[in-house]
């Protein structure tokens, strides 16, 4: 791959850049999930490795964190925008080469901005870590290229429209440019106290809100209607989701921070349109649900379709948590607790990454023009997936009504660490089943690209059958 | 170009994001710059300087230019004894000011006026600062001593004695580095901790602060007032070395590696040894758990536990 980044545009295979970003997204997701059932078992077992600051938690927790986000999720979104962009605008990708470049940077400017963090040398913000050196790199050297390269594809589009995913794209790398330069406003320009304290989380909550969400309900979009051939419900429930997205998800960021002393309208505000959420939440999955329609058959048949309906259906708790864990009747009990951490993994590892799972399976399938080298290995990482998260989302939502009970009724912080034991063994073995899953995922995806059956031109790879 | 059919569109997200941006940055702005400092935020301004996070006066995070909390006894000038022991905060050549003094304007209108009148924290001065809180009726407000009185930072040293020298500025710097903020939060909720971990932290405590470190994910007590219930600085260093050796369910993480290489004395410090007796302790092979070394007075950890000491 590294070898089209010195060749000449025109040169470089359709699809290059995707690839690129796609095996990078799983090889993070790997090391990702590694850092974080590492991160667990310390949590488990606090003797287990000791003596050096570099195993030490609270110079991994950020790493795992980080290495989730910006390596797996976001450069798996990557990968979507490299494919589906331009194959929903019936053009070719404006610039391969950028995206190869794109792809090199990302993975240069976070292998650097983990190490540094991982050395200790951070901002002290939670979500944006990064010092702020890297923060810059990030927006103009990450971000910035893919924004380019989104936004020239849909202009360069050969089709008259622009389809839902492709408006989601544009908005949401246009506006995490915005959040990544606004959020780290307190670090360049060192800005204190309450507004340091505001900004971080106004940073953390419009990062999740106004890119991972809405780029993951994006790839949603289109691979269900592509795999299933059906057309999408309506693009007036698509309209809905999008510009009540822009509208609610971008405003309740206060609601992080609803036991600090704010400005209480500030939480009031907040609070309402948290609970709003649920407008965009409940148009994105009735319009998924809704377009699978005579195709259900296809949810236990076909792989892509299990993982994006799967991660479809986790949006519904996951939002019924959102929107309502944030009021002060809810927020006063569970805040600060692992209900919080539970409710983290199941946006992140339950909604957002089966959603991209599915768009990598499928885009590394097409552009390679290769079928899937094993349907047992494919279905034992959904399962072990499956499994592993639910097994660390249930152990971790009960640990935290344990912390929320000791925290009212004034237990003795010691007697609740005690309570939380089993549960934080049994969220190590779930972390652990991720983490396995996704070796197995890796390799796969590996023989996919040497020796997976070559799919005919004009074929799609689930049409053919497995060979394994 | 080809958005043209989307101008409509693209006129109303730009409202749209941007009414939102007004909502929720604009208008709060208004609310924090109005927020008045409490000496609360005065004391940990003065006490952390200019930045604990990452920064380029403290590139590695080592607790670099750091100022220095001392307790004075004695007037440093005329060595009479002063009427009420106070705590100076000592600002050396090169250390950088927090943003109270370099941005009066973030203490809040009142503290901001007196700063500067009586204060004059306005005034440069060649060889380094000493800063002191006081007070008129409730307002508190910060004095450029080296100015006022002309303490400066080397008669201020010379009469403290090091059990009178906090560095809990260094010590907010490895806070941030070691992760403590990721389980230890420094925030009691306004609702039910008030019991436990004492009183939330008021609107102006925070002025000048960077990082606040709040910390979201509470797996260990909150530690904002753990000074006022634990000021045993031997209880501490056990604590810090092994968790397990003063709360044997504890889950905290090991951080013996903040004693560096040589213990009090001088003496290299036997990581492994101590580690081998630990185990045979722990095994039941030892009716006693190994000595804690004595850490030196410019180690790390020395540093850490100034800073909870320091949260009153």
């Amino acid at each position: 791959m590294l070898k089209y980044l010195f060749a000449k545009n025109e040169d470089i295979p359709a699809g290059s850049a995707a690839v690129y970003w796609g095996f990078s997204a799983i090889v993070w997701f790997v090391i990702g999930t590694g850092l974080g059932s590492f991160n667990a078992a310390k949590l488990a077992f606090p003797d287990f490795v000791t003596g050096s600051e570099f195993f030490a938690f609270g110079h991994m927790r950020q790493v795992h964190v980080h290495a989730v986000i910006f390596g797996w999720i976001s450069m798996a979104f990557g990968m979507a925008m490299m494919y589906i962009t331009p194959a929903l605008g019936n053009t070719r990708l404006w610039s391969e080469k950028l995206g190869v470049w794109n792809a090199f940077l990302w993975n240069v400017g976070l292998s650097l901005g983990l190490t540094l963090l991982w050395a200790g040398l951070t901002s002290g913000r939670e979500y944006s870590d990064f010092i702020w050196p890297i923060d810059l790199f990030i927006a103009v050297f990450m971000a910035l290229p893919l924004a380019i390269n989104v936004w020239m594809t849909i202009l360069t589009r050969r089709t008259q429209g622009i389809y839902t995913t492709n408006w989601f794209f544009a908005a949401a790398t246009f506006m995490v440019i915005i959040v990544f330069l606004t959020g780290n406003l307190p670090e360049f320009f060192h800005l204190t106290g309450l507004t340091e304290a505001y900004l971080t989380w106004w940073f953390a909550h419009n990062v999740l809100g106004l890119w991972i969400t809405p780029v993951a309900a994006a790839i949603a979009y289109y691979t269900i209607p592509k795999v299933t051939g059906n057309p999408l419900y309506s693009h007036r429930i698509g309209h809905l989701h999008f510009w009540s997205v822009v509208v609610f998800y971008s405003t309740p960021a206060a609601h992080h921070l609803m036991s600090a002393p704010l400005p209480e309208w500030l939480k009031s505000f907040a609070s309402v349109e948290g609970v709003l959420i649920l407008v965009p939440a409940i148009a994105f999955v009735s319009n998924i649900l809704l377009t699978m329609q005579g195709k259900w058959n296809m949810f236990v048949e076909n792989l892509e379709i299990r993982f994006t309906v799967t991660g479809v259906l986790l949006a519904i708790p996951l939002n019924m948590q959102g929107g309502f864990q944030q009021t002060r009747a809810i927020n006063w009990y569970i805040h600060g607790t692992g209900w919080i951490v539970a409710h983290a993994h199941l946006a992140l590892l339950g909604f957002s990454t089966f959603l991209e799972a599915a768009a990598v399976y499928l885009g590394l399938q097409s552009l390679m023009k290769r079928k899937l080298y094993s349907l047992t290995l494919g279905n034992m990482h959904f399962w072990l997936l499956l499994i592993g998260f639910s097994i660390y989302w249930i152990s971790m939502t009960i640990a935290g009504l344990i912390q929320g009970a000791g925290k009212i009724y004034e237990v003795p912080y010691i007697d609740v660490v005690i309570a939380e034991h089993p549960y934080m063994i049994a969220r190590w073995i779930g972390g652990t089943l991720v983490f396995i899953s996704n070796i197995i995922w890796l390799y796969n995806m590996w023989m996919t690209a040497r020796v997976g059956t070559i799919v005919p031109v004009g074929r799609m790879p689930h049409e053919m059958a497995y060979e394994r | 170009m080809n958005f043209r059919e989307y101008k409509i569109g693209a006129r109303m997200f730009g409202f749209a994001l941007g009414g939102s941006m007004c909502i929720t940055l604009f208008l709060p702005s208004f609310d924090f710059r109005s927020a008045v400092s409490t000496e609360t935020a005065l004391d940990k301004q003065l006490t952390a300087g200019w930045e604990t996070g990452w920064n380029v006066y403290d590139p590695l995070m080592l607790g670099h230019n750091k100022p220095l909390k001392v307790l004075v006894k004695t007037d440093p000038k005329s060595g009479q004894p002063l009427a009420e022991a106070t705590y100076a905060y000592v600002y050396n050549v090169g250390t950088p000011l927090p943003n109270g003094i370099d941005h009066p304007d973030n203490l809040g209108e009142s503290v901001e006026k007196l700063s500067e009148t009586k204060g004059q924290i306005g005034q440069k001065t060649a060889n380094g600062t000493v800063y002191l809180i006081k007070h008129e009726g409730n307002v508190p407000y910060i004095e450029n001593a080296t100015a006022t009185m002309g303490w400066t930072p080397d008669m201020v040293m010379k009469g403290a004695s090091d059990s009178d020298i906090s560095h809990a500025g260094a010590g907010k710097t490895l806070f941030v580095r070691e992760g403590c903020w990721w389980c230890h939060t420094l925030l009691p909720e306004q609702t039910q901790d008030w019991q436990v971990f004492g009183a939330p932290p008021m609107l102006g405590d925070f002025n000048g602060e960077s990082p606040t470190a709040f910390g979201s994910d509470r797996k260990a007590p909150d530690l904002l007032h753990v000074g006022s219930r634990n000021s045993s600085r031997e209880w501490m260093m056990l604590h810090f070395f092994n968790p397990r050796l003063v709360q044997p369910h504890s889950i905290m993480p090991r951080f013996d590696y903040l004693w560096g290489k040589v213990d009090a004395n001088g003496q290299k410090i036997d990581y492994a040894k101590w580690r081998t007796e630990y185990d045979e302790y722990h095994a039941g092979k030892r009716i006693d758990p190994p000595d804690v070394p004595m850490y030196a007075k410019n180690s790390e950890i020395r540093d850490l536990i100034d800073f909870m000491l320091s949260l009153k």
